[in-house]
């Protein structure tokens, strides 16, 4: 019952935010992205122990998805690319909204079936090779698309505009985000409860022992991916139409940002929890802003010094020094009651 | 009595290193077979070539009458032959019930199945084999923080989780407690009896595997140095000097 009062509360605060703080609606829709890529980085990373540095790949591929499919369903988008914001392209609030209800969706599926074929290969690979392995697909698919001029190369891409006000629009990319990231939420939830969950946690404790004892190790590890792949690339979808206009290697395919932020957040909060990423992100989250505030200049240091000392003295987080410190409100105890078999 | 597993003229070698050299042997359904030897002379090797963990140089082995030895672990582990390991793997971050929900044998679980939660049924199924190797109690506990000898007890409760035909044990015994040993010993033949699990079991221990065995192999050198059952191997001469040195 007080879980569900909390979750209600959540869920309270999630829909008054952005109308309490206007000013800090684009800060909170940038919050749940984090929420979103940390979460579904956790599937892999934490649940699975298969530590992903490519997963940017999928937001990246999303926003080009949902570019080509927005302008696609309109213009045809060598064309469109080809004038260079030369010629003069419209597109009226249908158009856009519809192009805004396909790509998202879209978005999702194809990463999750780039996933599929990546995953194919890569997961061949163990331990530090698939980090360096996946880090090189993301790079690879950075560099490929900005040598793609039908989708607009180096210069990147440009999406419609949002056809009515400017608030408005701030307003629906947060809900955008928050709908995304409450389902993600819940999906793990009930995932991690299956006997899928538990595979995966048996794949991340002794992949080898899971084959052993039969488990179709391949097949989970790439439905886990492509699930994960799914809402990084539908959140990749809403950050196109977010951004408006990006180009391939610094917003699309970041890996040095939002590729490894998503990262750090997931080990702040603890990996292969439920809560972990979330609280994780919002710690993240807070602390960027606030380096990136108030000791511009010094914010990378600052964030390099965060990363140092959670990967030196935190490894498991915050929800893993709960675990370790109060190892009781996790149900981990004797029971001395007698078997009722 | 049928046979189940049929090792014929297996032979493996890592590189120049003979570990099994013309090796034949068989398992019948429903007994308890025995393999012992000297460290080092091919058990854990000949193991690992019937689960799939490599490919065997020369020979055939079959399960069930179908030929298994290009099949890989999983595939394996599917029909229903399981193995144990000398050092023990159990998933160590996970409590014993998790850890015993997650041996469930998958291969009588389609992909639906998968995305199902696990039921109150195999949970008590759980508990049961748990209060059976006497972890009921610690069933909480990660597994990762249980005592080796623990471990090893939950390795086998997983096994058994997994309802197999065959389960091959790698030394069950190893690093567990005199008086627990004979618990195991128990258990073992408990398991061979009500759940009607065929074993097959490498172990050192002479008075566990002479008093549960109803025959039992000796390699020595990766060959196969003597069969029979434990009477006739305790007589043998050659068994004698091989793990006395005379070699």
């Amino acid at each position: 019952m007080s879980k569900t009062l909390f979750y209600i509360i959540l869920g309270i605060i999630t829909v008054i935010a952005p109308f309490a703080f206007p000013a800090f609606q684009t800060q909170l829709a940038t919050l749940w992205l984090m929420i979103i890529v940390a979460q579904s980085w956790d599937m892999t990373g934490g649940q699975m122990g298969y530590n992903s540095l490519g997963n940017i790949f999928f937001y990246g591929t999303g926003m080009y998805v949902a570019a080509v499919v927005t302008i696609g369903l309109v213009y045809p988008v060598g064309e469109y690319t080809g004038a260079a914001g030369g010629g003069i392209y419209t597109f009226t609030p249908d158009e856009y909204f519809l192009g805004m209800a396909l790509s998202i969706p879209a978005a999702g599926i194809f990463c999750a079936l780039c996933a599929f074929i990546i995953g194919y290969v890569t997961f061949g690979l163990r331990g530090p090779y698939f980090a360096i392995g996946t880090l090189g697909v993301a790079i690879a698919g950075g560099e490929m698309v900005s040598n793609w001029d039908w989708i607009g190369g180096g210069q990147g891409i440009s999406m419609p505009s949002y056809p009515y006000n400017f608030d408005q629009f701030k307003t629906v990319i947060y809900f955008l985000y928050a709908i995304l990231g409450i389902a993600l939420f819940f999906f793990c939830r009930w995932l991690y409860q299956t006997r899928f969950g538990a595979a995966i946690n048996a794949i991340r404790d002794d992949e080898e022992k899971a084959e052993a004892m039969g488990i179709h190790t391949m097949r989970y590890k790439l439905i886990a991916w492509a699930i994960s792949a799914f809402f990084v690339g539908a959140a990749g979808a809403i950050s196109a139409f977010q951004l408006i206009h990006f180009e391939p290697l610094e917003t699309a395919y970041q890996t040095i940002n939002l590729g490894i932020f998503m990262v750090v957040c997931v080990l702040l909060g603890g990996k292969g929890t439920l809560w972990g990423p979330v609280i994780g992100a919002v710690m993240f989250h807070v602390f960027k802003e606030l380096t990136w505030n108030y000791f511009l200049g010094w914010q990378w240091v600052a964030l390099g010094a965060l990363i140092v000392v959670v990967v030196v003295f935190f490894q498991d987080g915050l929800m893993g020094y709960l675990k370790y410190k109060r190892p009781e409100w996790f149900g981990i105890a004797v029971d001395t009651k007698e078997a009722k078999v | 009595m049928s046979t189940i597993i049929d090792v014929s003229s297996v032979s493996k070698s890592y590189g120049g290193v003979k570990a099994n050299t013309d090796i034949s042997l068989t398992v019948e359904t429903g007994g308890i077979t025995g393999l012992i030897g000297p460290n080092g002379s091919g058990k854990t090797t000949l193991f690992n070539s019937i689960v799939g963990y490599h490919p065997i140089d020369e020979g055939s082995i079959k399960f069930e009458g179908q030929e298994i030895s290009k099949k890989l672990v999983p595939e394996i582990a599917r029909l229903g032959l399981l193995r144990t390991f000398q050092q023990t793997r159990i998933y160590g971050e996970m409590n014993c019930v998790e850890n015993m929900l997650i041996s469930l044998p998958h291969r009588k679980l389609s992909l639906m199945d998968a995305f199902k939660k696990n039921t109150r049924a195999d949970r008590d199924k759980a508990e049961q084999f748990l209060d059976f190797v006497g972890l009921y109690e610690k069933r909480f506990l990660q597994a990762g923080s249980l005592s080796f000898g623990q471990q090893k007890l939950l390795e086998f409760a997983m096994a058994l989780m997994n309802e197999p035909t065959v389960l091959l044990l790698d030394e069950p015994t190893a690093g567990i407690n005199p008086t627990l040993i004979n618990g195991l010993i128990d258990r073992l033949k408990r398991a061979n009896s009500e759940f009607g699990i065929t074993l097959f079991i490498i172990e050192h221990n002479m008075r566990v595997i002479m008093n549960m065995a109803d025959k039992i192999y000796c390699l020595a050198h990766g060959e196969m140095l003597a069969e029979g059952t434990p009477a006739e191997i305790q007589d043998d001469q050659r068994v004698i000097d091989a793990y006395l040195g005379a070699h």
